[in-house]
């Protein structure tokens, strides 16, 4: 089993830091591939879109326990877009919170990989997700609740673009503001694509920097595959300790599989034999 | 004279019983004033968070909290946490987290404002929800006591209260008020009336009106409709060949619903059911509300006259 060790990938320069995230990167798609071939079922899309933040953040920032899941003053990560589960199961089991046979539970009863993440169910989830629009307003409360602690630890909340469609997240943001949580800190995964099809056709967001520096937040954009610019990114994100601030990270949706990329129906769709092979191939799997 | 007291400063009055516990955490929407909540934030301005008139957040907002080692007690109108319902099912009752919801001003008793404020569905929606406790205390010291004893509750909770005045019911500190734990308030021979809420004070009026005219009626607060005590029901089922339940809650769901689907299981116990017969309100007094849906102390009166007729 592959458990990497975070302590010596923190003493590499960032160029060689880099090369190793990538190549963590490309075995969780290889993971997200799996588990949603196996399944036929699920999220690979999103999953794949979202995977070089995590894969980063977790190897770079996030401070946590793998032995001690439920650590009070672990910063918490939030998925507030939770059908995207397979790309956070497959870096929890690369950081050693679940096991790579683990990966194979998924969306299968009795397994601890739900279909959507759900922390009753997963060592390492803070949030029981699934529904969306509803990962930032609990962020913001384990956020004031770390506040109420004098702690120094961070709440992290990934969400899609997609899914600010929904009112209550903006009740969240201006929420979080008001409150002055330095301490909340917002990924958006902007893939574009949402379930039916591409946002701009669903319900056009417009200038999301705009609206979200409107409300009060900080921002800053990336491109969110570009490992260099997630780590300039998360950098910023976490030394934002005033305000709550939003990185909003410019992704594609089905990142890494060809026929997946920016394709609307491999938002929530499985591949079939032949597709899964000739993904395998593109991932550098040798058959 | 009996006093009057609104069930909604129990509430209050709890919160301010528990800021010596320092995990207690309140959060309003802009009914604090409304709820009593105010007068915790009046005392504890740290402990209490504004969310604005933002149902959906607050809810979430209480479920990190939790999440995080808290005992969050949010508040707003009865009507207003249904906008959260989906919040409220999702983010704290599937991952059990212990989040005290009250809703205020709860049932047509609410009166003037009209319908869009008199949730009448509110105890049916939350009691239909895995892991969540629901009350409906009938005055202000119950609520106090039973909404203190949710501290050590590892589940989350609805509590509904009223905006006003009814007859007080019990002293401070009463020592038969538990949760999950019916009260006989009145014994009585001939049947007896589950009642919750305001319909408690109406019920035991009723009770007395029925004595004068040779009835003896037993009176039961259910303030806890979930869980449900199947104990007390198992005995009143098995004394009485009738039993009515009284609630300001359509009569589909609620109380009456609960003790139906209980009893249907396995008693032959007849049981009449009163309440809003799914119907909304409209604007008009308390008093008048309750006539209009036929739910008044008089209507409590004829149903039993007319119930203890039908199983002599």
């Amino acid at each position: 089993m592959f458990v990497m060790d975070l302590s010596q990938l923190k003493k590499l320069d960032v160029s060689d830091l880099v090369v190793e995230l990538e190549e963590i990167s490309r075995k969780c798609r290889i993971d997200i591939l799996k588990m949603v071939y196996r399944a036929q079922a699920g999220h690979p899309g999103g999953s794949l879109s979202e995977i070089d933040l995590l894969v980063a953040l977790y190897c770079t920032q996030l401070r946590f326990r793998v032995d001690d899941p439920e650590w009070s003053d672990r910063d918490r990560f939030i998925l507030s877009k939770g059908h995207a589960s397979p790309g956070l199961y497959s870096i929890l089991s690369k950081v050693g919170f679940i096991k790579e046979k683990d990966l194979l539970s998924y969306r299968e009863l009795g397994g601890i990989c739900q279909g959507h993440v759900d922390m009753k169910f997963t060592p390492g989830v803070d949030f029981s997700a699934g529904s969306l629009g509803m990962g930032l307003s609990f962020g913001l409360g384990c956020a004031l609740a770390a506040r109420l602690d004098n702690s120094t630890r961070n709440c992290y909340v990934m969400l899609g673009d997609g899914e600010i469609q929904e009112g209550s997240v903006w009740e969240a943001i201006m929420a979080s503001r008001h409150h002055e949580v330095g301490n909340l800190k917002v990924i958006l995964d902007c893939n574009r694509i949402q379930n039916d099809d591409f946002v701009n056709t669903q319900m056009r967001l417009f200038d999301i920097p705009k609206k979200w520096s409107s409300f009060g937040w900080e921002v800053k954009e990336i491109d969110g595959h570009n490992m260099n610019e997630i780590l300039d990114g998360l950098n910023w994100l976490k030394n934002n300790n005033n305000l709550p601030s939003v990185l909003i990270a410019n992704t594609v949706k089905g990142k890494g599989i060809s026929f997946m990329e920016n394709n609307p129906k491999f938002h929530g769709a499985a591949p079939n034999e032949e597709q899964y092979k000739s993904a395998l191939i593109e991932l550098g799997v040798d058959n | 004279m009996t006093e009057l007291a609104a069930s909604r400063d129990g509430y209050g009055k709890a919160l301010l019983s528990m800021a010596t516990d320092e995990k207690v955490i309140v959060l309003e929407a802009d009914l604090g004033k409304s709820t009593k909540s105010c007068w915790f934030r009046e005392k504890y301005p740290n402990r209490t968070i504004s969310c604005g008139i933002g149902e959906q957040n607050m809810m979430l907002v209480a479920a990190g909290l939790a999440s995080s080692g808290y005992r969050p007690f949010a508040s707003t109108f009865a009507i207003f946490t249904e906008r959260a319902f989906e919040q409220v099912r999702n983010g704290i009752a599937r991952p059990n987290l212990p989040v005290h919801i009250c809703g205020s001003h709860g049932g047509t008793h609410t009166g003037t404002d009209g319908s869009s404020a008199q949730s009448i569905e509110d105890i049916a929606i939350y009691r239909s929800l895995p892991n969540m406790i629901v009350m409906h205390p009938c005055d202000d010291n119950s609520t106090e006591q039973l909404t203190i004893q949710l501290l050590k509750q590892d589940s989350p909770s609805y509590t509904r209260t009223a905006r006003n005045k009814t007859p007080r019911i019990y002293e401070i500190n009463d020592s038969r008020l538990e949760i999950g734990k019916g009260v006989i308030l009145r014994e009585g021979g001939d049947i007896a009336i589950i009642a919750c809420g305001v319909m408690v004070s109406k019920s035991i009026e009723a009770a007395e009106l029925l004595n004068s005219i040779g009835y003896d009626v037993a009176v039961v607060d259910m303030h806890t409709i979930k869980p449900i005590d199947t104990d007390l029901l198992d005995k009143l089922s098995s004394r009485y060949k009738a039993l009515i339940t009284v609630e300001d809650h359509n009569i589909i769901g609620g109380l009456g619903g609960s003790v139906a689907e209980y009893l249907s299981q396995k008693s032959n116990t007849i049981l009449r059911r009163i309440g809003v017969k799914d119907r909304f309100g409209e604007s008009g007094q308390a008093e008048e509300m309750l006539k209009l849906l036929n739910i008044s102390t008089n209507d409590i009166v004829d149903t039993v006259v007319e119930v203890i007729s039908e199983v002599k």
